[in-house]
Formats: structure tokens, sequence, C-alpha cells
């Protein structure tokens, strides 16, 4: 039996929450410029129980087959003999694939940001907020139930909120900041009011109660759910499409994509541990820790997650097309993957060969964090170099940084789905999954990956070939070795991560998958990709008119895609002129006549008597004397003469 | 002829009236502490004559008398106590210059 010390599992969590409070407490008075060492060393340690555990669990499969443990279960807020709030931890092959994947980039992050924010003023509340992030995720990761997935979404929420508004002088990085917030907290009013009905179906919260509730057809409590239905759709079919909506909202999925654009306003090291590494696919994880129930009693929305997750992935992909911001490009590239992830587990079935597509998406999340916190880190060195975001001022970069330059290479060849890197497998395994379920989706993805290739590499010739790079007269160099290590290490897992036989460890059921890579199958992705890359290199290797002649060709698609399809224009013109016209003026004119009219009745009202009567209060103790005595008769008189 | 209880209980009341024009009509305030007296003196009477007319064999109504005479002379102390000390703080014994205390 496995070697499991819960005390220790305890640990991976809460030494980055040590490391939040002891930074957020004291970081700024007594560690200063040590205080990344503090956070960096706790979450080191964390990262080697987190790759302890993983190893135990996996080495410990019963016949090949993996369970889901509950090493700790406490109960929190109990509400009746069945149903409580439970805090707990589960581990199962995806939550311990996830802890390895958080603890991995967040420490990457850690060691980046020591050269990367290296003289920042809020140096130690920067790394408290890390820390308070990674705590987080790993407790979203770990959740036993839905009520504590929900608790840690909302935390990671706020740690997202506050790193993304970190240069908060800024006007722009608040405004994303804000934009963050209001529009996943939009989407997490569906994802509560999922979890009400579907914990109300199953009568309980718990992971492992509920599916099992609401996955066998003689369960009582699934025969009387699916008698409940509104608008001519059964009850659990809203709660799981409402939490799918939660987790759309989380991972930037269309139509509640707008706010991971502008999220990049964070410093770049965050944008790649929480907007391309781990947070952004919380809602993946979300689907996918419910994806029996989805499977087998709401096959209609995971027909919806499938068609939404292409949708974004193809619509994304033609965005990052012409975006200029090298983040933004970036952070159009995360959506898109993430879409990837999203219809791999809607074109999924449950057990076996059918549960390809959850296996693949899981394969993708795992590679898509090796190569995408690597994009994003080389970004920052970039950045860090040219001092700009815009790709129209970098240019030749590629004898000025070499270092960034292979691993920037390396992983722009992975996202492509070049073999032999990570991304070459993962996504070999989810267009084999969309091929074999649903040839639509399948044709979006084949483009998809071709536009990916496209875009990345049009990313890549622009950074580092294109124009001659005009020296600004930085002394600096690539950066420092802190900012190194992260890109190498990162650099290896994305070459690497891909020879993982990842179907042995995790699939839908537990029971290892095998995956192969049909060699004929691959043909036609692979050449598309290098067919996207030969592309942009005719486009971009050398700064030529052929892009501008492309862009006015294209004249009004091209202006679309630029502006992002005027997404963002369409939310303002429905949020100012329709809600705010139609709900929000009515609503202040009540609440400023009606109801602050009330208050101020009442209010002016009790004035006006108390200043009547005030008068009777004058300090003469005479007068008082004299209602006395007249006070005194007047209940003289009224027992004689009156009550007798 | 012997006097009964009404005019004891007529010199009383009009003991206590007198007290109560004197304590709502002067200003000063050791005028207004001799108008309480008469009006405490009132009781006092009317426990006596209730006492000797009424229930000629019991004391209680003396004991009564003569515990408020001890009780009127302590109040007297306190109550001239603190006319001292409000002269020393207004210059004046006048009640009407002491109205700090209202709205």
């Amino acid at each position: 039996m496995m070697n499991l010390n819960t005390t220790l599992l305890l640990l991976i969590p809460f030494l980055p929450l040590a490391g939040f409070v002891i930074l957020g407490l004291w970081g700024r008075k007594i560690f200063k410029a040590n205080a990344g060492w503090v956070g960096t060393l706790l979450m080191l340690a964390s990262f080697l129980i987190a790759v302890y555990t993983a190893y135990e669990y996996f080495t410990h499969s019963s016949g090949g087959h993996y369970d889901k443990i509950v090493p700790i279960n406490y109960t929190w807020l109990k509400f009746s003999s069945t149903l409580s709030i439970n805090m707990g931890i589960m581990l199962d092959p995806i939550s311990v694939m996830m802890i390895v994947v958080v603890t991995l980039v967040s420490l990457m992050v850690h060691i980046y940001s020591l050269g990367y924010m290296k003289g920042e003023e809020r140096f130690p509340t920067y790394y408290a907020f890390l820390g308070l992030f990674t705590f987080s995720m790993l407790g979203l990761v770990l959740s036993s139930n839905l009520f504590q997935i929900y608790i840690f979404w909302e935390l990671v929420g706020v740690s997202s909120f506050l790193l993304i508004g970190y240069y908060y002088d800024r006007p722009s990085a608040v405004a994303a900041a804000k934009k963050a917030f209001i529009v996943t907290r939009f989407a997490d009013l569906g994802f509560l009011i999922g979890i009400l009905i579907l914990s109300y179906c199953a009568g309980t919260l718990d992971f492992t109660t509920m599916i099992n509730t609401l996955t066998s057809p003689e369960s009582s409590e699934l025969k009387t759910s699916l008698t409940y239905s509104f608008l001519g759709v059964s009850a659990l079919t809203w709660g799981a499409a409402l939490v799918f909506i939660g987790g759309a909202g989380k991972s930037a999925m269309f139509p509640l994509h707008i706010w991971l654009p502008d999220a990049m306003e964070g410093p770049t090291p965050v944008s790649a541990l929480i907007h391309a590494a781990t947070m952004v696919v919380a809602g993946v994880f979300l689907v996918a820790r419910l994806f029996p129930v989805f499977s087998f009693t709401t096959p209609g929305v995971l027909q919806v997650v499938g068609w939404v997750g292409a949708f974004s992935a193809g619509f994304a992909a033609i965005i990052a097309c012409t975006q200029t911001d090298i983040k933004r490009v970036l952070a159009y590239s995360t959506m898109s993957q993430i879409g990837y992830m999203m219809f791999a587990l809607g074109v999924s079935g449950m057990g076996g060969e059918e549960g390809a597509g959850y296996t693949a998406s899981m394969f993708h999340l795992f590679t898509h964090a090796m190569f995408k916190a690597l994009l994003f880190l080389g970004a920052g060195a970039v950045i860090h170099y040219v001092h700009s975001n815009d790709m129209k001022d970098m240019g030749g970069l590629r004898k000025y940084m070499p270092l960034t330059h292979l691993t920037f290479l390396v992983a722009c060849l992975a996202i492509a789905g070049i073999p032999p890197f990570a991304g070459f497998f993962s996504k070999e395994a989810i267009l084999h999954a969309a091929y074999q379920h649903n040839t639509i989706i399948y044709w979006i993805a084949l483009l998809t990956s071709g536009l990916t290739a496209f875009y990345m590499f049009r990313l890549y010739f622009n950074i580092f070939w294109n124009k001659p790079h005009q020296a600004h007269g930085e002394k600096h160099g690539e950066g420092g070795f802190a900012m190194m290590l992260p890109l190498v290490l990162l650099g290896l897992g994305a070459i690497g991560a891909g020879f993982i036989p990842f179907g042995k460890f995790v699939s839908a059921d537990g029971n290892p998958l095998h995956m192969e890579t049909d060699i004929a199958f691959s043909v036609l992705p692979v050449s598309l990709g290098v067919a996207g890359i030969l592309l942009a290199a005719w486009f971009y290797l050398k700064q030529n008119s052929r892009p501008d002649a492309v862009a006015s060709g294209l004249n009004g698609f091209y202006k679309a895609a630029y502006h992002k399809f005027y997404i963002d224009e369409i939310y303002q013109f429905v949020t100012k002129k329709i809600i705010f016209n139609c709900i929000g003026r009515p609503a202040a004119w009540f609440d400023r006549n009606v109801v602050d009219g009330l208050i101020n009745l009442a209010g002016s009202g009790t004035e006006a008597v108390s200043a009547g009567i005030k008068k009777m209060q004058s300090g003469k103790v005479q007068q008082y004397g004299m209602y006395f005595l007249v006070a005194a008769l007047a209940l003289a008189a009224l027992f004689i003469y009156i009550l007798k | 002829m012997q006097p009964g209880l009404y005019h004891i209980l007529f010199i009383s009341t009009g003991l206590f009236f007198i007290g109560a024009y004197g304590f709502f009509t002067r200003k000063n305030l050791i005028t207004m502490l001799m108008s309480i007296e008469l009006i405490l003196n009132s009781v006092n009477l009317n426990f006596i004559a209730f006492n000797k007319y009424l229930w000629p064999n019991q004391m209680d109504g003396l004991f009564f008398t003569l515990f408020i005479i001890a009780i009127a002379a302590a109040e007297a102390a306190v109550a001239i106590a603190i006319i001292i000390n409000l002269y020393r703080n207004h210059q004046s014994i006048d009640v009407d210059d002491a109205e700090e205390l209202k709205y």
C-alpha cells in the first residue's frame, strides 16, 4: 500500500500559504530583498513533496488501476445528517498530475522572478501574492468536494485580481484587474447555481459520492432528479451547464474570454503562471473532475463543451494572427490551446478507447503548461531586454539573446506540433480523439493547428529575425542566471514531456489506456504545421511588404480580427447602452427617490418632532419642578376622581 | 375651642403651598432651599396630626417626623455645599444663571 503521510500531503498547499503569511506580514519590514528567496525555498520544498507524492501515487497502482483516495476529509460545516461541507484532500491521477504541474510552474516562476522583478518596490508583496495564488490553486486541484473547489476557485480569482493589478499606479492594469474579476465573477454566479442544483440532485457535495449517485441508473436520487425540469430541459442538465459556464469563465472560453488578453497587464511571470499554465486550465480541470457526470448523465452538455472549445480554439487562433503585442498573441494562443483541451473532453467517452479524448485533454494540459510557461517567460526576457511589448520594436534579437532564442524556438516548435516536441504528442492525441468522434470538430482543430504554427512563427520571426535589431544602447545582457535557469528547465520539459506514456497514468475511468502514435494519421497535421511555419517564414523572415499586402487584401476581415471581432465593443454596448439605460437608470431613480425618500422622510420627521419638544429641557430647575408638581397633581386627580 | 385634625391639616396645606410657591418663584437658591424646608415641615405636621388624632396609642408618626427632621438637616448641608460650589463657579446663586444642562 502507498506510503503517504497526511502531514506531508498537507504541507504541499500549506507551505506556499506560509510564504504568503510570512511575507505578507513581515516581508517589507524584515526580509526586503531576501523575500524572493523565502518564497522560492518554500516553493521548492512544496515542489519536492509534490513530486514525491506523485511518485508514491503512480508507483502503487492496484493492478494498473488508479483509485481515487481521500486521505483527509474533515467535516467543516454540517447541515444535516447527509449534507455537510467538508474540507479534504482527494488524490486521483488528475489531481496528482496537477499538483506537480502547479508546483513546477510556480517554482519556475518564483526563480525567474528573482531576476525579473529585482528592484521592484513591492517585491515582497509580489512574492506574498504568488504564495497565495499557489496555495489556492493547489487547494483547488486537491479539493474533495464541490463546495471546497468553489472556495478555492474564488481564492484563485482574488489572487489573479491582485496580481493583474500589481502595477496599481497604471490605470490600464487596474481596469484589467477589475475586468478579469467581474467577468469571472459573473461566470462564477452560474457555477454557484450549478453547484446548488447538482448537490440538491445528488444530495451531497462530495465528488466521489456525487459521481456514484449521478452515474448509476438504479440510484433513487438520479431517478428523482430526472423528473425535475425547467424550460423543457432537465434540472441536471441545467446544473451541469451552469457548472460549465463557471469553468468557461475561468478558462476564457468564448464568449467569456474578454478578460484574458487584458490580464496581460500583470507582470509577465504572473501571466506565465496564472494566465497560461495553471489558473486558466481550472475550467478544464473542473469539467474533467465531474467528467463522469457530464459523460453519463448530461451528454448534451458535453456536446456544448466540445463545440464551445472548438469554436474558441479557432476564433482565438484567427485573432492571434493579427495582434502585435507579443503577450496578447500568447494570450490568444492560450485561449486557443485551452479550447483544444475543452473539445477533447467534449468528444470523449467514459471508458476504454472511448475515453481517449479525456486522456488527450489532460496530456495537452500537462505539455501546454510546460511550453506555454516557457513562451511567456521567454517573452518576459525579451520584454525585459527591449522594454516594449510591441513586436514592431523587436527584430533581429537572435544574436543578442541566444539562449532565449533557442528555448523560445523549442517552445514554438512544441506548440506548433512538430515532432518530437511535447506538443506534437498531445495535439496528435487530441486530433485522433476528435477524428473518431466528430469530424467537423476535427477539421476545425486541424485548421487551427495550422494557424497555430503560423501565428507562433510569426511571433518568433518578428522577435528574433525580421529587421536587424536597432540597439537602444542596452548595457545589460539577456538576463541573469535566475532568469535563464527556468527557461532551460522548461525547455527540457517542452522537449521531453511528450515521451511520458501518459495514458498509462491518466484516463477517464482509472484503467490504463494505450496510446499509440499513428504515423499515417500524423502526416496531415504535421505537414499543415510545417506549411504554417513556412508561410510565416515567407512573410516575416525578412522585412518585406507581403504582410501588409495580404492584410489590405483581406481588408474587412483583417480589421475585424485585429479588433478582436469587436466582442469588447459589443459588451460595452450591451452594458453601457442597454443595461445601464434600461435597468441601471430606473433602478438608480427608484433608489434616489423612493428608497432614499422614505429614509429622509423618517429622518426629517424625527427632526421636526424633536425641534418642537426640545424646549422642554430648558435647564431651568423651577420649570422641571413645575412639570413635576403638575404631573403629581394630575396623577392624584386621576387616582382620586377617575380610577377611584 | 379645641383645635381639631382639620385645623392642623389646613395649616399644613397652607405651609405646603407657600413652600411650593416660594420654590417656583424665588430665584435665590437659599430661599428655594428654605421653601423646600417649609414643604418638609408641612409633611411633618401631617404626620404628627394624623398620629395624634387617629392613632393616639402609636408612635409611628412621631418617629417618622424625627427621621425627616434629621434627614432634612443632612439634606440642607448637602444643598448648601452644592450652593457654595455653584457660587464658586458662577459668582452667583441665582438659579437662572445655572442652566447649562439643557438641550
